[in-house]
């Protein structure tokens, strides 16, 4: 009466054939197609790399003043334009300034990939009730399960470095951006899409000039969510060997360096910080025909 | 009357999965409450027919829950029908493709909402010219046309405000002029002016009959309010629990109530603005010779009061083509004006 006080389970022999085989079959399929699957993100290694060399190669001033200008048109924001700059200096003067912008250029790949790539997923969700329900079993799987987990079978297939590196943090990131497009379509006012239908819109005009535009703010908020999450798997990422300020973060794990680790955690909230923001400020200047003001 | 502009014929709408098998059993004596409570499906509309005058403006008025705004969706077939056909000129909107009821909306149907359907992010120039872009206009023609009706409708000076800076009487001016801006020669009003306050809600009505005096637009429009319906109607047609239970002219419907539902509503009416002189007057004789002051026909009964009491006079002869044609006295006209009581409304 083994079975009442201790699961039956399958025989350990069996378990073992069982992760044997997949693994098996999982290394024959790396071994076959992982340089086309590797040739086939080339494109967007070199990009990534262009990217960070251009960021770390211009000199650090004209970097700052880029960084600080941007996010000042997009905020309008004297507060915030003045907070980056002096978190960006204090980065520069701690010497974290080539760390934070090897991060900074995978942040901003990596979110671009999750706009390009969520944003589509998102609207075709909304669009059909069988396709939401179809894929967000998937969005909760790549929310919830480990990262760790999925590192393994990514690096059995493209090895460590900044692509499979890229991977985690999409992976990870794009989610929120695929839920909150599609909550954000179909909170849109039925009558206001009505109205649309009834003045003869076609698919593609309603989705531009009326659903897109109108869910714009719960949009923004997937997207800033996406650029958080992708800032807090920078350390996860450096575990495959992608640069930034994960890898000292790391390194401070291992030796007990509290002092480095804290700058560099640091130094990721303040860009964390910066990034939202700057991307909440754009949100609302972009809503400002929410503003009543009865005449 | 004018020619059909809109002709609904036998049109029923029921809402659930197997509606068209529903019909059948609608059509074969059903109730609404039998029908939800065995099918558990819920009947919307049941065998309309209403020919809707060309250049006129048809009412179809309604309590909540009557189906007049389920009707009106279906003239531009925002909602499917279940069975029956819906022809505008000469074509059947029902066997429209997609496409062709996009040209359909685009072109010749256009609406207004009740709660105005404005967009939001747009300024109202842009909300104006909505139709226009939809239908492929240049930015210069969109300009030109959305200009000329934010002036016809009286917001010049506001074209760049979002709607949410403009009050509601404002706002359903930009979803008339929107609506106008595409020159289709119908125009769908859903309850359009039951959101505004009474005041604002009559000036709407009055620069609506201007506008129809210059543009003759075959207008549908929908409304729980009796005193709008008269107002507005050439044609009024009732409906209650999807049924049509009157249809007629104003004063076919005050003078002469189908049932007791619509005589309850007409008791509270103002009759003197919606009955004419030619209904209550006697024929001219050479026993009797018209005298008093000449009001031309077609005039309402509280004018015609108004201008006795002025002219101090209790008679007054009613001109059609410059001849008398009847003549009408004040005692007719109060008569006629005061409210009967129930069991006269029901012998009628």
């Amino acid at each position: 009466m083994d079975w009442l006080t201790e699961f039956p389970q399958l025989p350990g022999r069996d378990l073992r054939l069982l992760s044997r085989t997949i693994d098996q079959y999982y290394r024959s399929f790396s071994r076959a197609y992982g340089d086309d699957i590797e040739a086939f993100f080339r494109p967007l290694l070199d990009f990534l790399l262009w990217f960070e060399t251009l960021l770390q190669q211009t000199p650090w001033f004209i970097v700052l003043a880029a960084i600080v200008a941007i996010v000042w048109f997009a905020s309008r924001s004297l507060k915030i334009t003045i907070g980056t700059a002096i978190a960006l200096i204090l980065i520069g003067v701690f010497g974290m300034w080539e760390d934070t912008m090897s991060t900074l250029s995978i942040i901003v790949v990596s979110t671009l990939l999750s706009i390009v790539i969520g944003l589509p997923i998102g609207i075709l969700m909304s669009r059909s009730d069988k396709v939401q329900a179809a894929i967000n079993p998937i969005l909760d799987v790549m929310q919830t399960m480990p990262s760790f987990v999925y590192l393994i079978p990514i690096v059995m297939l493209l090895g460590i470095g900044l692509i499979p590196g890229l991977l985690v943090v999409v992976i990870y990131a794009m989610p929120p951006i695929i839920r909150l497009t599609n909550l954000g379509i179909r909170l849109v006012d039925k009558e206001v899409l009505e109205a649309a239908n009834a003045f003869g819109s076609s698919n593609w005009q309603k989705l531009t000039q009326v659903q897109l535009p109108l869910s714009l703010p719960t949009i923004m908020a997937g997207i800033n969510q996406t650029i958080m999450m992708a800032l807090a798997m920078v350390v996860v990422a450096s575990l495959i060997g992608v640069r930034g300020l994960g890898q000292p973060v790391l390194q401070a794990i291992t030796n007990q360096y509290f002092t480095q680790g804290l700058l560099n955690g640091l130094a990721i909230v303040a860009i964390a910080i910066v990034f939202d923001r700057a991307s909440q400020a754009y949100g609302r200047r972009l809503q400002r025909h929410r503003e009543a003001a009865h005449g | 009357m004018a020619e059909t502009a809109i002709s609904v014929r036998n049109l029923y709408k029921i809402f659930g999965d197997d509606d068209r098998a529903m019909v059948e059993k609608v059509k074969a004596g059903m109730s609404k409450q039998e029908l939800l409570a065995e099918h558990g499906h819920v009947l919307g509309l049941k065998d309309i027919n209403i020919d809707m005058p060309a250049a006129g403006i048809q009412v179809v008025m309604g309590l909540s829950g009557s189906g007049k705004s389920t009707l009106i969706r279906h003239l531009n077939r925002l909602i499917e029908p279940s069975a029956g056909e819906i022809v505008v000129g000469s074509d059947n909107v029902l066997d429209m493709s997609a496409k062709q009821l996009r040209e359909f909306r685009r072109h010749r149907i256009s609406m207004v909402f009740q709660r105005f359907g404005l967009l939001p992010h747009k300024t109202v120039i842009d909300n104006v010219s909505y139709g226009l872009a939809v239908m492929g206009k240049t930015k210069d023609e969109q300009r030109t046309g959305a200009l000329r009706w934010i002036e016809r409708v009286g917001l010049s000076g506001y074209e760049e405000n979002y709607p949410a800076q403009l009050s509601g009487g404002m706002q359903q001016r930009v979803g008339l002029a929107r609506a106008l801006a595409t020159d289709a020669d119908i125009l769908l009003m859903d309850e359009a002016f039951s959101a505004l306050d009474p005041l604002i809600r009559t000036d709407m009505q009055g620069i609506l009959l201007d506008l129809q005096k210059e543009l003759h637009k075959t207008i549908v429009f929908i409304t729980h309010d009796l005193d709008e319906a008269l107002r507005l109607g050439d044609r009024i047609a009732i409906l209650r629990d999807g049924e049509i239970v009157q249809q007629g002219t104003g004063q076919e419907i005050v003078l002469k109530p189908a049932d007791d539902y619509i005589s309850s509503f007409v008791r509270e009416v103002n009759r003197g603005r919606v009955i004419k002189v030619e209904t209550v007057m006697d024929p001219v004789s050479d026993a009797s010779p018209a005298q008093g002051i000449e009001v031309p026909e077609g005039t309402i009964l509280e004018e015609a009061a108004r201008q006795m009491s002025e002219a101090d006079v209790v008679n007054a002869q009613v001109i059609r083509d410059g001849r008398p044609v009847g003549q009408i006295t004040m005692r007719q006209v109060m008569a006629a004006i005061a409210t009967p009581v129930l069991k006269d409304a029901m012998a009628a």
